[in-house]
């Protein structure tokens, strides 16, 4: 059906434009594209095309799997194209903006605004002034309602996309959970609609669109609101846009065993390495934790999917690291077989394997050195979260201060030198005394390693940083501690470390201020009112929010005065206000599968510290999801063995 | 009680040392040294060349590399020394390398070492440096006053602060190239439509000093010695580096492979030529 394809002439590449400004910038070659396993479809044999990104640096963005992941199950298509874009540094902006070069595509540096989709996906809200910039860039109106057929339809998804509210002026469309088929759906719509000759225009696709009742379309909800500022309802304006939005599972990721052929940068990335997910989902119940709930349940890939994975990743990037990711990947069912079989496979080799993200139990150390014995062995991390036995009852992080203790005790004895402790500051009902026990504990940690090592050159690193609650967790009714306080308490517990003369010089300590968790409130937990602030910030020259080099606490804090000056509301009301438990929130009507009765009960299971177990072992507790969204949890162990392979040594 | 050591593992020999030559191309003309060196340890992964490895706790793959082109400069003269576990083939592990390196990293020659220091073969560089935009004229009386300078002193900001070179005393030669030949690979048509469409080509000799003189330095000395404004380029320039050696007293560049090359040659495994 070649003669209802539109722009079916290519753009012409804007790189001839771009290449003489690039030696006037830093890093350069982060914009000319050219990684490995990168691909670039014919334009015109197209058409549906998707332009990607992840709003950061591309140092931070290329590493993102959703984006890969994404990129390579759409240019698997036939008559499918997607090419990757990431935020321009401020000094390529000017130039850009002098010479008039639009935001380019990296792959074959086309325009953005050339494309059917604009897709980004967002692990922090802090990217979303970086959104609106490249919008700016690609000339495409930074407001949805200002756009027309000539421009992309612009889609967000990932993990920060479960609350869109605060996005809602500046996107056509959302999507919740697993990207892997519905962005499939997505393009069969477009092409359909395209095929039919784009019948009532970009009105009409985002309404079939909105009808799958998995795409949220903001344009097509009513938000009204009570006299005192809070919400009183969203209704669909529409016939046709469901009352309530469902997020998206990917079941049997053993089908979806991707990325397959990994983007390996020429530029230098914060992650060398092929990762593969070995889960998806966790059951922990760790009440902070928004991406444990809104990834439910939890899906394992078997031992012999995730072999193949290795092998096939290690072959087509040439990396010499695998990190085997998931939210707790310790907990997978067959990890130790994982370990070890990999561990044989490729002993020798010099090619090391990681495990990010470890709960805090000696097993974890036995599967720390089977995954260091190809490699270096420097430090391990462990996130007990919370500084006292009473805040991890109430957060649900069940970890006991022996657990703690007894984890390093056989860390250090084993020969690691060097452990990190993960905390948070500011979790509900915390006192100053719950922070200020991390430090008892980093003394017996200490303590004990010293002995179990029988050396002195121990070290721990008690790294900080503000809570901050989210949607779709128990803690979305919570108030968030204001960052005078958090600030406040943080130096109490430093003062503290730094006071113990025996212990001092053992342990380290790294933190965070509390002003970028409360601009991290304002956005996570925000309405379309919030909408203005975003804007507003961009215009004063917001950018790279997620970078301490370029956030500015004050800019956001004057452009909140500015858009909630005729508002009944404000950053505190947002962020440090507690809510009730009849408040609509904004996010209510996008469906994560959890019942609201169920995370209030675990809300106040919370508050009189009362513990709730993993379903993955125990039964069910009825959250919701997998009634709600047919799902079911999906773990082994298989009992299966990786096939011996043959390696290069 | 376990060691803090490594395991104490066989690390294999190095049995044989092979010498690339290579060219950067294209967009790769902004990649830096350091991401050429990434993207060659991986492709030596990827091709299965048996790199040997040094001992200890992070193994580092046996690879050397002699005077690397800077990031934004493009070159047809590159070159890097490997050692390997296995003997191979010279000619069978250029061309897996230059399959498993990127378009634009593209591997012209590999020759087995005979001994002998690389880095001693190399003491200087031939540059095209394509000035757009600037009058073929104005580069030639540039050019003119610029060598007969005595010395030029020219400013640069190097890590340890600012540091004046004398731009002059490395230049062997320069000429403005009167039939000027595209590199391969270096894109073409660049001017745009309204921007002053001629372009001066500058073909030079630097002799590698220390701290080095580059040829952005030279444009700077070239600036700094011509009378005409119009010397400065609506847009950077393009530099590529056109070949690296020896000098002789001819001010010619001998083949830094030469040695090597000669020495198969006449190996009695391999016809003579």
């Amino acid at each position: 059906m070649t003669s209802t394809l539109d722009h079916a002439q290519a753009p012409e590449s804007l790189f001839p434009r771009l290449e003489p400004l690039l030696m006037r910038v830093s890093k350069p070659v982060q914009y000319v594209g050219g990684e490995l396993n990168s691909l670039v479809k014919e334009w015109s044999a197209c058409d549906v095309r998707w332009c990607l990104m992840y709003p950061d640096a591309y140092e931070i963005g290329l590493t993102n799997q959703g984006v890969q992941i994404l990129y390579e199950v759409l240019n698997e298509i036939d008559g499918v194209l997607a090419e990757r874009t990431y935020a321009v540094w401020p000094d390529l902006e000017a130039l850009m903006r002098e010479h008039d070069i639009p935001q380019f595509t990296v792959d074959a540096h086309r325009p953005v605004g050339a494309f059917d989709f604009f897709g980004l996906s967002f692990s922090t809200e802090l990217g979303y002034t970086n959104m609106v910039n490249a919008l700016s860039l690609a000339g495409i109106p930074i407001e949805a309602r200002d756009r027309d057929e000539s421009h992309p339809v612009v889609i967000a998804g990932g993990h920060a996309a479960f609350n869109p509210e605060t996005i809602a002026d500046f996107i056509d469309a959302a999507v919740l959970g697993d990207g892997e088929q519905v962005v499939i759906a997505i393009t069969e719509i477009a092409r359909e609609w395209k095929n039919e000759g784009r019948p009532g225009g970009r009105d009409e696709l985002l309404l079939r669109l909105a009808k799958t009742g998995g795409i949220y379309v903001p344009r097509f909800y009513d938000v009204s609101y009570h006299a005192d500022g809070r919400i009183a309802a969203v209704t669909p304006n529409r016939e046709g846009a469901p009352a309530k939005v469902s997020k998206h599972t990917l079941m049997d990721l053993d089908q979806w065993p991707y990325p397959k052929k990994p983007l390996v940068p020429l530029a230098e990335t914060v992650h060398e390495r092929f990762s593969v997910e070995i889960f998806r989902g966790c059951t922990r119940g760790c009440r902070f934790c928004q991406a444990g709930m809104i990834t439910r349940p939890v899906r394992e890939r078997s031992i012999d999917t995730i072999g193949a994975m290795v092998d096939a990743g290690l072959k087509a990037s040439g990396f010499s690291e695998v990190g085997l990711l998931s939210l707790s990947s310790a907990d997978h069912s067959e990890i130790g077989e994982v370990a070890k079989q990999l561990g044989d496979r490729y002993e020798g080799t010099n090619t090391s394997l990681s495990l990010p993200s470890t709960r805090v139990d000696a097993f974890n150390v036995d599967l720390a050195n089977e995954f260091s014995r190809n490699g270096r062995r420097s430090g391990l991390t462990f996130a007990p979260e919370g500084g006292s036995e009473r805040m991890r009852k109430v957060i649900n992080k069940m970890v006991t201060e022996e657990d703690l203790i007894r984890t390093v005790t056989t860390a250090y004895a084993q020969g690691w030198r060097r452990v990190k402790l993960y905390f948070m500051c500011g979790l509900p009902t915390e006192t100053d005394d719950d922070v200020l026990q991390i430090a008892d504990l980093a003394r017996k940690v200490i303590q004990a390693g010293r002995e179990a090592a029988g050396s002195k050159d121990i070290a721990c690193t008690v790294s900080i940083g503000a809570f901050v609650p989210k949607p779709h967790t128990p803690f979305q009714w919570a108030a968030q501690l204001d960052h005078h306080s958090t600030d406040a308490r943080l130096a109490k517990l430093r003062d503290k470390i730094r006071a113990d003369r025996q212990y001092a010089k053992a342990i380290g300590f790294r933190y965070h201020d509390g002003k970028p968790g409360i601009v991290e409130g304002l956005l996570s937990r925000g309405d379309r009112r919030v909408g203005r602030v975003i804007k507003q910030v961009w215009l004063d020259g917001g950018r790279f929010d997620g970078w301490s080099e370029h956030f500015s606490f004050d800019r956001w804090m004057r452009a909140a005065e500015i858009a909630f000056a005729d508002q009944p509301v404000d950053v505190d009301w947002y962020t440090t206000r507690e809510r009730e438990r009849d408040e609509v929130l904004p996010w209510d009507h996008l469906d994560s599968g959890l019942d609201k009765d169920w995370l209030w009960q675990d809300w106040q299971d919370a508050l009189s510290d009362v513990e709730v177990e993993d379903c993955r072992w125990t039964p069910c507790f009825d959250c919701g999801v997998c009634d709600t969204m047919g799902t079911d949890i999906q773990i082994g162990p298989t009992g299966r063995k990786l096939l011996p392979l043959d390696v290069i040594r | 009680m376990p060691s803090r050591q490594p395991d104490a593992r066989d690390v294999a020999p190095t049995v044989q040392r092979l010498r690339m030559h290579y060219a950067k191309r294209g967009r790769l003309r902004f990649t830096s040294h350091r991401d050429f060196q990434r993207v060659f340890e991986r492709a030596v992964r990827r091709a299965e060349v048996p790199i040997a490895h040094s001992a200890g706790f992070s193994p580092h793959p046996k690879i050397s590399y002699v005077g690397a082109a800077s990031t934004g400069a493009a070159s047809e003269a590159e070159y890097v020394e490997i050692g390997l576990t296995r003997r191979c083939d010279p000619d069978a592990v250029r061309s897996a390398l230059d399959e498993a390196l990127p378009t634009g990293f593209d591997v012209i020659e590999v020759v087995e070492a005979t001994g002998g220091s690389l880095a001693d073969r190399i003491d200087a560089s031939r540059w095209q440096v394509k000035l757009l935009g600037v009058d073929p004229r104005a580069a030639a009386q540039a050019v003119a006053a610029f060598l007969q300078a005595e010395s030029i002193p020219v400013e640069r900001v190097l890590k340890d602060g600012r540091r004046v070179l004398d731009a002059r005393a490395a230049v062997v030669r320069l000429a403005v190239d009167s039939t000027p030949a595209e590199p391969i690979g270096l894109r073409t048509g660049v001017v745009e439509p309204g921007e002053p469409d001629g372009c001066a080509i500058l073909d030079m000799v630097v002799r590698h000093l220390t701290p080095a003189v580059r040829p952005d330095d030279v444009l700077t000395g070239l600036r700094q010695v011509s009378e005409s404004i119009h010397l400065a380029p609506p847009l950077s320039p393009l530099v590529t580096r056109l070949a690296q050696g020896r000098l002789d007293e001819s001010g010619r560049l001998a083949d830094p492979l030469a040695p090597d090359r000669d020495a198969a040659a006449g190996s009695p495994h391999e016809p003579t030529v």
